[in-house]
């Protein structure tokens, strides 16, 4: 054995350790519930009994769908904005776009209800002006919102740094080459920001998919996502099982779509991206 | 004296008084140039001198602060660099990494939705053109250096422009290869007869490659000429020293035809300067005959001798000036020799901001200046 070789180890100690015990051990706990009855015994009836939730599933995957779509339609065209702007700027615009992470979840989940709700800001302001109140905490746009208005940042990001380490000789190589501004957005600036982009897809519906609180708060109780059931499974020791047959059939689904993802962006790129 | 001596033949394009600063740092002052059709047109300097920024106001990548570009008469100042007849060659080639050899080169010709069989044999054209046959599928990154340089000429060439914008496009090859790259570009240029502009600090490729060269330091145009003209008749010391070897000295033009320097009066070829005009006085350093010192117009002692291979580096201390000295007779340190200057190896040129700055060998070591060229290399 090299004398290096047993530091290296060494090193990778603390890592092996926190990543069994707090990543292996408990996907290893999901799965045993997931495949168990309450006596322990094995069974397939936690996820065969999972067809009720289909709904649940569908409405979920929707929602996170849309609140997806629509970060990246706002966020794309945001993040290449900053990236054009001048150095000092882009500071002062990527932090103001990082401030609101830096503030609980829940807290801005609250204070967009506060502002939504019956009697919140938004609906006082109408009244003032002698307009009728809009009923919006409660209905599916109120939620799609809350998870827009949270998750909105981590699609910016990650799309604003592949632009900002986008080659400028690139941009100057495609308007010398005959394109307009519109072409060197689609036919140089889009290609070259997919790992972004990627990235920041997965970034907003995975947590969009799996959040409780979003829906609980901002949807009054009208809908049940799969976050809100999973969280009320393992309120009651009895469901566990359930819950735990819920969270492994969502990892298996967030899995198959982040490798779906994944190999889109390879086969678009002819051998690869070059990040 | 030193009229510009250029290529004949239509203007396409005309600077006029283009100035440009960058933070209020003036990194071009006043340049005025005019480039004919067909013409192989260089821009040299040492790093810093405004040639690139010339190169990238050409392309539509810089607005001038004040002056005029015009392009076959027409002035296009304000013209996007889509819009212009002008295609470039970047420094690192600037390929599209998201695209392959083919569509790369297919680039410009896909914006201007050219029918998919006519690309093809386009670009089938000008992988030919390039000696890339048979690369078509292959990935950016996979290429070597010198044939991404390839690709990045025939993508530049298939849009047919009139002018081919070169930004050092051979300063990432090696040696070898780069020669190899002269040839292949000056014959292309050649073939194709578009006219191109090359920037570059390599004096060695500007003269071997250019119709016409214009030497640029410190923002503004030193002189513009044919490589010939430019070497054997510089116009100031920068360019003297710029381009070869040159020992400069200070002389009086005492008359037409008659300067005085190293306390003697030589014949030479010069005329139009006042009587006893101060100057700067070349003579480059293989234009020097060693003779016997009863013969010679001046003597001085041998400092240093270098082995060049195919003749000898020499320096003489002429009355406390280093002269350098190339022959293929041999002498050793110490020895004192004479040495005889023809009247047309004498080249007289106006003082300038740059008399007394270079042309004294004393302090010359070959080794600093290799290094020297290899930053301004490295700088750019």
């Amino acid at each position: 054995m090299k004398p290096g070789s047993f530091f290296k180890k060494a090193a990778a100690a603390p890592h092996i350790i926190w990543s069994v015990m707090f990543i292996v051990f408990p996907l290893l706990f999901v799965i045993y519930f997931a495949f168990t009855d309450n006596y322990g015994n094995f069974t397939f009836d936690n996820l065969t009994g999972l067809s009720v939730y289909t709904n649940t599933f569908i409405l979920s995957i929707g929602f996170a769908l849309i609140a997806t779509v629509v970060c990246l339609l706002i966020g794309y065209p945001l993040a290449y904005f900053i990236s054009r702007t001048d150095p000092t700027k882009q500071k002062i615009l990527v932090l103001l776009i990082m401030l609101p992470m830096w503030i609980n979840l829940l807290i801005r989940t609250y204070s967009l209800m506060s502002l939504l709700d019956n009697g919140g800001l938004i609906n006082g302001l109408l009244q003032t002006f002698g307009l009728s109140k809009i009923k919006m905490v409660g209905t599916s746009g109120a939620v799609i919102l809350g998870m827009i208005y949270d998750f909105l940042p981590y699609m910016v990001l990650p799309i604003y740094t592949t632009m900002s380490k986008l080659d400028k000789r690139y941009i100057e190589a495609a308007y010398d080459l005959g394109c307009n501004n519109r072409q060197v957005i689609s036919k140089v600036v889009m290609p070259l920001t997919v790992p972004g982009v990627i990235s920041g897809i997965t970034m907003v519906f995975v947590p969009s998919i799996s959040t409780f609180y979003i829906s609980q708060k901002l949807g009054g109780g009208t809908f049940d996502l799969i976050g809100d059931t999973i969280e009320r499974q393992f309120q009651n020791e009895i469901t566990y099982n359930t819950g735990a047959a819920i969270s492994l059939i969502m990892m298996v689904l967030i899995l198959i779509s982040l490798a779906v993802m994944n190999k889109f962006a390879d086969s678009d790129e002819e051998g690869g991206i070059i990040v | 004296m030193n009229e510009k001596d250029v290529k004949e033949g239509n203007v396409i394009i005309k600077l006029q008084d283009i100035t440009k600063s960058f933070d209020g740092e003036p990194v071009l002052q006043g340049i005025n140039l005019e480039i004919h059709d067909n013409e192989f047109i260089t821009l040299l300097g040492p790093s810093g001198c405004g040639k690139t920024t010339t190169l990238r106001i050409i392309g539509g990548f810089e607005t001038p602060d004040s002056g005029s570009i015009y392009f076959d008469g027409r002035e296009i100042s304000d013209i996007p660099p889509y819009k212009r007849q002008v295609n470039t060659v970047f420094q690192r080639y600037a390929l599209f990494p998201h695209l392959n050899v083919f569509e790369n080169i297919a680039f410009g010709l896909r914006i201007k939705k050219v029918p998919d069989p006519q690309i093809r044999e386009k670009v089938k054209q000008m992988l030919i053109l390039v000696n890339l046959k048979g690369f078509e599928k292959r990935n950016i990154s996979t290429l070597s250096g010198g044939q991404q340089q390839r690709v990045a000429i025939a993508r530049a060439l298939i849009n047919e422009p009139r002018v081919l914008l070169l930004d050092e496009p051979l300063a990432a090859l090696d040696l070898k290869l780069r020669k190899d790259m002269q040839n292949e570009l000056k014959n292309i240029q050649q073939k194709t007869g578009i006219t191109f502009i090359f920037v570059t600090h390599d004096q060695e490729e500007a003269l071997s490659m250019s119709d016409t060269i214009v030497v640029m330091a410190n923002g503004s145009i030193q002189q513009i000429g044919t490589p010939e003209k430019i070497y054997n008749e510089p116009t100031n010391a920068f360019v003297a020293d710029f381009i070869g070897e040159s020992n400069i000295v200070n002389g009086i033009m005492i008359r037409d035809y008659e300067v005085s320097f190293a306390k003697q009066t030589f014949v030479c070829e010069d005329f139009g300067f006042a009587p006893n005009e101060p100057v700067d006085v070349v003579v480059r350093p293989e234009d020097i005959d060693i003779v016997p010192v009863g013969e010679s117009m001046l003597t001085g002692e041998v400092t240093s001798v270098t082995f060049k291979g195919d003749y000898y580096e020499i320096i003489v201390d002429i009355d406390n000036f280093k002269w350098m000295i190339e022959t293929t007779d041999k002498v050793s340190v110490g020895q004192t020799i004479g040495i005889s200057i023809d009247p047309n190896e004498i080249q007289v040129m106006k003082k300038s901001e740059f008399s007394g700055m270079f042309g004294d060998y004393s302090s010359f070591s070959d080794e600093l200046d290799r290094l020297s060229d290899m930053t301004e290399g490295a700088k750019e």
